[in-house]
């Protein structure tokens, strides 16, 4: 709660290993709220939870260590260089300088930048800084990794290959928390959960949802329960 | 631990890329120290001097010519009368007329008395009040060479007593007004440079989103505020050297006292200056607000220093703050350590009382610094 | 509505809701008048003095309570040989010893002279001379007592007369002071900020590609702070008359326009630093570094510049600062009318002019 906003309202949910779940609602619906409180930088005014066996009161720093954060604004340093910016995230997450030698070298050849590995994080398109800043939260190999908005201001096939990154990731094991906007990229996720208001509306896969509501997409859905 | 080693790092890389602010950071200070230490001075020189002279006598002209030869006072001009004078002060043009009355010299010789008008623009009470005194010893020194060339032998016995005394000025015989300000505009500036480089930098993260990104990492709050203080406390060090050898060099400042002792004591009021920019820094969500917060504190203690007017000048009330003022003990050692050469048990005092501000502040930083909102 | 002035009303609202910044805004120059007014003075007050007397007899014991009854001075100690001297003064608490010869009063009686050594502590050499100077006086006063019979011969007597200010109070110095460097660097410091703001955000371009034209987004960014400076100088001369007894010679309403005038040449420069800076922390340092510690030291504000080297006092000239503090002054104290002060509201005309030449030039390259 925010003084007298209550932004998120007593959720309710829970997430299996290697899933992507996907955290649906309007701008403003508390999505962004609800992420910062499992990844430990907002505190909750009350309620518990859990994150990769963690308590989210007590045990927040061991939580940390094992999940991965990609923030809207795509928070990556403009004035390093690419492999200085993974130098520096990798360094934070306790890899030491070979393991950091090793994954700068897997990391610029899968999403080929060896090219403009010496350029300052700034200069670059919005697209490439996107998905260096995936590569960066997955760095440490998290148990989990938490995403807001990643796809917000980029183009359809940018967006398109971003999400063959997650389900790379999804695939070796990681559990992926997204938070988005675009109902279309429900679609791509193994269960979802709609926001309206602070409140779940709904939470199912997909297909379900569709079947439920007698919708062809999940932005019908969406509509029909914003209405009310 | 190695943590830190990464974020040193990375703070010294984007503090070297930044084109725009390392002339800033090294040569505007160093700029500003050589320029203002000329600047900032409290001497009187170059007084605009006027005189009206009714008498035109030996005697007044000998008085004119004592005013001539004086170093403090530049003669302007010479006006017949009053009303020009005075509409010259309006404009600016002079700021003491000095008015010699008709038959000044008849009426010294015959009643053995005479009067001079002196009028002085006051607007800067303090700069008149030395102006005063320096026409007066011109004046009486000119009277006293009268007495002696007109006194008769046998009025010596009745002569008045005279208490000579004799000013000596000890660590600044010439009493140059740079060895007393070099120090103290040194401390000026490595506290800015460490205050406002500190305070912004934390919130340029937080502004930027970064620092976000690194509270959800597993490094812990000490780690980061050291990694992050560390490079400004290495610059805030270096500030001082080039400072200290530009303090030699060019204004020939003595430095009698230990450099440990200077280089010591720095080192911990540099972490004071730090930990308030950071404890500012975690208050504030935009630069802006940093750097004002910042800068209405900094203006209030460099004030409140003894930087440029003497702490023992003040009022009982505004004394019993500067105890809580960094800056002040920091002016008080850098002077007394480089000028006289003090020792480290004559600055016991200030340097336990710095001690203790920086463990203080920098507890109250770190415990204030949440990773979480 | 007329976007220009919805764009005037959007930033009057940033301004009003970033409380923190407005409340230093608004402190800022209240804090410092009081300070200034207050505590920031070089006149001495029970500084800490010892006595190392070689006599002992009437006359240092009568020189000795008329040093420690004076307000000026407080005698912290007695010292009894050189070698102490050394010592005290590297503690720092004492600033100046008193050192009587032996025989005073013989001598003085005997060969009708005497000397006494006022040594000072000269690291601080403005308090030392002051301190030199008070003491002589005492010493002066006393002589003259001795010499009450002895009737004074050939003596030149001087009538002085202090001008515009005869109680010699330092408001008047520094209310001109204080209200020329706010205005200065609330103009300069925050109009550039502001705009060099927009420009990190990235919504300067928006702006630029807006109905609006360039010259509407400058002038609208910094109307605002004109109105904050108005404010701000308002408060200072108000303090300044209330609280410091300041007098008024001259008329407020060219006060005022000199003023105006004054803050558009501020605006100005700051429009002209945004140009040079890329992040809102180098507008900052820039103006910190590069306006405000050159205002204050080489304005004439605190520093007289006739006492500076030649080349300072050269480049004194081209700071507006120093040409307004002697406008302020004129209207102020010496209540003079535009006869007395053109020359230098053509100067600052000039400066505004140039500056804000500067900034149209140097926007318009940006721009292609």
């Amino acid at each position: 709660m925010f003084g007298d906003f209550t932004a998120v309202n007593a959720i309710t949910f829970n997430v299996s290993k290697g899933e992507i779940f996907g955290f649906l609602g309007a701008n403003g619906a508390g999505k962004t709220t609800a992420m910062k409180m499992l990844i430990g930088i907002l505190k909750p005014t009350s309620g518990d939870a859990t994150v990769a066996g963690f308590d989210v009161a007590k045990q927040r720093e061991s939580i940390k260590k094992n999940i991965g954060y990609m923030s809207q604004k795509f928070a990556l340093y403009n004035d390093l260089t690419i492999t200085e910016n993974i130098t520096f995230f990798g360094g934070i997450y306790g890899l030491s300088r070979a393991e950091i030698k090793n994954k700068t070298k897997v990391l610029l050849d899968d999403l080929q930048l060896q090219n403009v590995a010496n350029t300052l994080v700034g200069e670059l398109p919005l697209g490439w800084k996107q998905k260096l800043a995936f590569s960066v939260a997955t760095l440490h190999e998290p148990k989990i990794v938490f995403l807001d908005e990643p796809t917000g201001g980029v183009d359809p096939i940018t967006r398109r290959q971003f999400w063959e990154m997650i389900y790379k990731s999804a695939n070796q094991g990681t559990t992926v928390f997204v938070t988005t906007h675009y109902m279309d990229e429900a679609e791509y996720c193994d269960r979802i959960s709609i926001m309206v208001n602070g409140k779940i509306e709904a939470l199912d896969a997909p297909k379900k949802l569709k079947e439920q509501f007698g919708s062809d997409t999940i932005n019908e859905v969406f509509l029909k329960l914003a209405r009310g | 631990m190695k943590r830190i080693g990464f974020i040193i790092q990375k703070e010294f890389k984007q503090i070297f890329r930044n084109k725009g602010m390392l002339p800033i950071i090294f040569i505007m200070p160093l700029v500003q120290l050589i320029i203002l230490s000329n600047a900032a001075t409290f001497e009187i020189k170059n007084i605009k001097f006027s005189y009206i002279d009714h008498d035109h006598s030996v005697t007044s002209r000998a008085l004119m010519d004592k005013f001539e030869a004086s170093n403090y006072f530049n003669i302007v001009a010479d006006f017949p009368s009053k009303a020009q004078a005075d509409a010259a002060m309006q404009n600016g043009d002079v700021d003491v007329i000095l008015e010699i009355p008709p038959f000044f010299e008849r009426n010294l010789q015959k009643e053995k008395q005479s009067e001079l008008g002196i009028a002085i623009n006051a607007i800067d009470g303090a700069a008149a009040g030395v102006e005063n005194v320096y026409i007066n010893q011109i004046v009486q020194r000119f009277n006293r060479d009268i007495k002696v060339k007109l006194l008769q032998p046998s009025d010596l016995k009745l002569q008045p007593v005279k208490i000579e005394s004799i000013p000596l000025f000890w660590y600044n015989e010439t009493l140059n007004y740079k060895t007393f300000m070099v120090p103290g505009i040194l401390v000026l500036l490595v506290t800015m440079i460490s205050l406002f480089l500190s305070g912004m930098n934390v919130v340029r993260e937080k502004e930027i989103g970064t620092l976000e990104q690194i509270n959800v990492t597993p490094i812990r709050k000490r780690e980061f505020i050291i990694g992050k203080l560390f490079p400004f406390w290495i610059l805030g060090m270096t500030i001082l050297s080039i400072g200290l050898i530009i303090a030699k060099l060019i204004f020939s400042i003595p430095i009698v006292g230990s450099l440990w002792l200077m280089y010591g004591f720095t080192s911990i009021y540099i972490l004071v200056v730090l930990g308030i920019g950071l404890f500012i820094s975690n208050f504030t969500n935009t630069q802006q607000q940093a750097m004002f917060i910042s800068w209405f504190f900094m203006v209030i203690f460099i004030l409140m220093s003894g930087l440029f007017t003497p702490i023992e000048s003040m009022p009982k009330w505004a004394q019993a703050i500067t105890e809580f003022n960094p800056i002040k003990y920091f002016v008080e050692v850098m002077r007394m350590v480089m000028l006289k050469g003090s020792g480290f048990s004559d600055i016991s005092m200030q340097f336990t009382k710095t001690l203790a501000y920086a463990l203080a502040i920098n507890g109250l930083a770190v415990w204030s610094y949440r990773k979480i909102s | 509505m007329n976007p220009f002035f919805g764009f005037i009303k959007k930033e009057i609202y940033h301004i009003l809701r970033d409380k923190r910044s407005l409340i230093i805004l608004l402190g800022m120059p209240v804090v410092q008048i009081l300070l200034f007014g207050f505590a920031i003075t070089n006149e001495i007050n029970n500084v800490d003095i010892a006595i190392l007397d070689h006599s002992k007899d009437v006359a240092t014991r009568e020189i000795t309570n008329k040093i420690s009854s004076s307000k000026y001075f407080s005698i912290n100690r007695l010292i009894t040989n050189e070698a102490n001297i050394k010592t005290v003064f590297k503690k720092g608490k004492v600033k100046a010893v008193i050192v009587f010869e032996k025989d005073f009063s013989r001598n003085l009686i005997r060969d009708r002279k005497a000397t006494v050594q006022i040594i000072t502590d000269a690291t601080d050499p403005n308090t030392a001379n002051t301190i030199s100077n008070y003491i002589s006086s005492i010493l002066q006063n006393y002589q003259k007592e001795q010499n009450k019979a002895t009737p004074p011969t050939y003596q030149i007597v001087s009538k002085t007369r202090m001008v515009y200010n005869p109680e010699l109070k330092s408001a008047y110095m520094f209310v001109p002071g204080v209200m020329t460097v706010i205005l200065m660097l609330i103009s300069a410091m925050m109009t550039s900020i502001s705009i060099t703001r927009e420009k990190e955000l990235g919504t300067m371009e928006v702006l630029l590609v807006s109905p609006l034209k360039p010259i509407q987004v400058i002038t609208g960014k910094v109307v605002p702070y004109i109105f904050l400076s108005v404010f701000n100088a308002i408060v200072i001369v108000v303090l300044g008359i209330f609280v410091f007894k300041m007098p008024v010679q001259g008329s407020l309403f060219w006060l005022g326009l000199e003023s105006v005038l004054f803050i558009i040449t501020s605006l100005a420069l700051g429009i002209l630093i945004s140009t040079l800076s890329a992040t809102q922390q180098t507008a900052m340092m820039l103006s910190l570094m590069g306006l405000m510690l050159p205002t204050i030291l080489l304005s004439g504000f605190i520093f007289p510049i006739s006492s500076m080297p030649v080349i300072l006092q050269v480049i004194s000239n081209i700071i507006p600062a120093k040409w307004f503090i002697i406008i302020v002054k004129g209207i102020l104290l010496k209540g003079v009318n535009m006869a007395f002060i053109w020359k230098e509201t053509l100067v600052l005309m000039a400066m505004a002019l140039f500056f804000i030449g500067l900034s149209v030039k140097k926007y318009k390259t940006r721009l292609e």
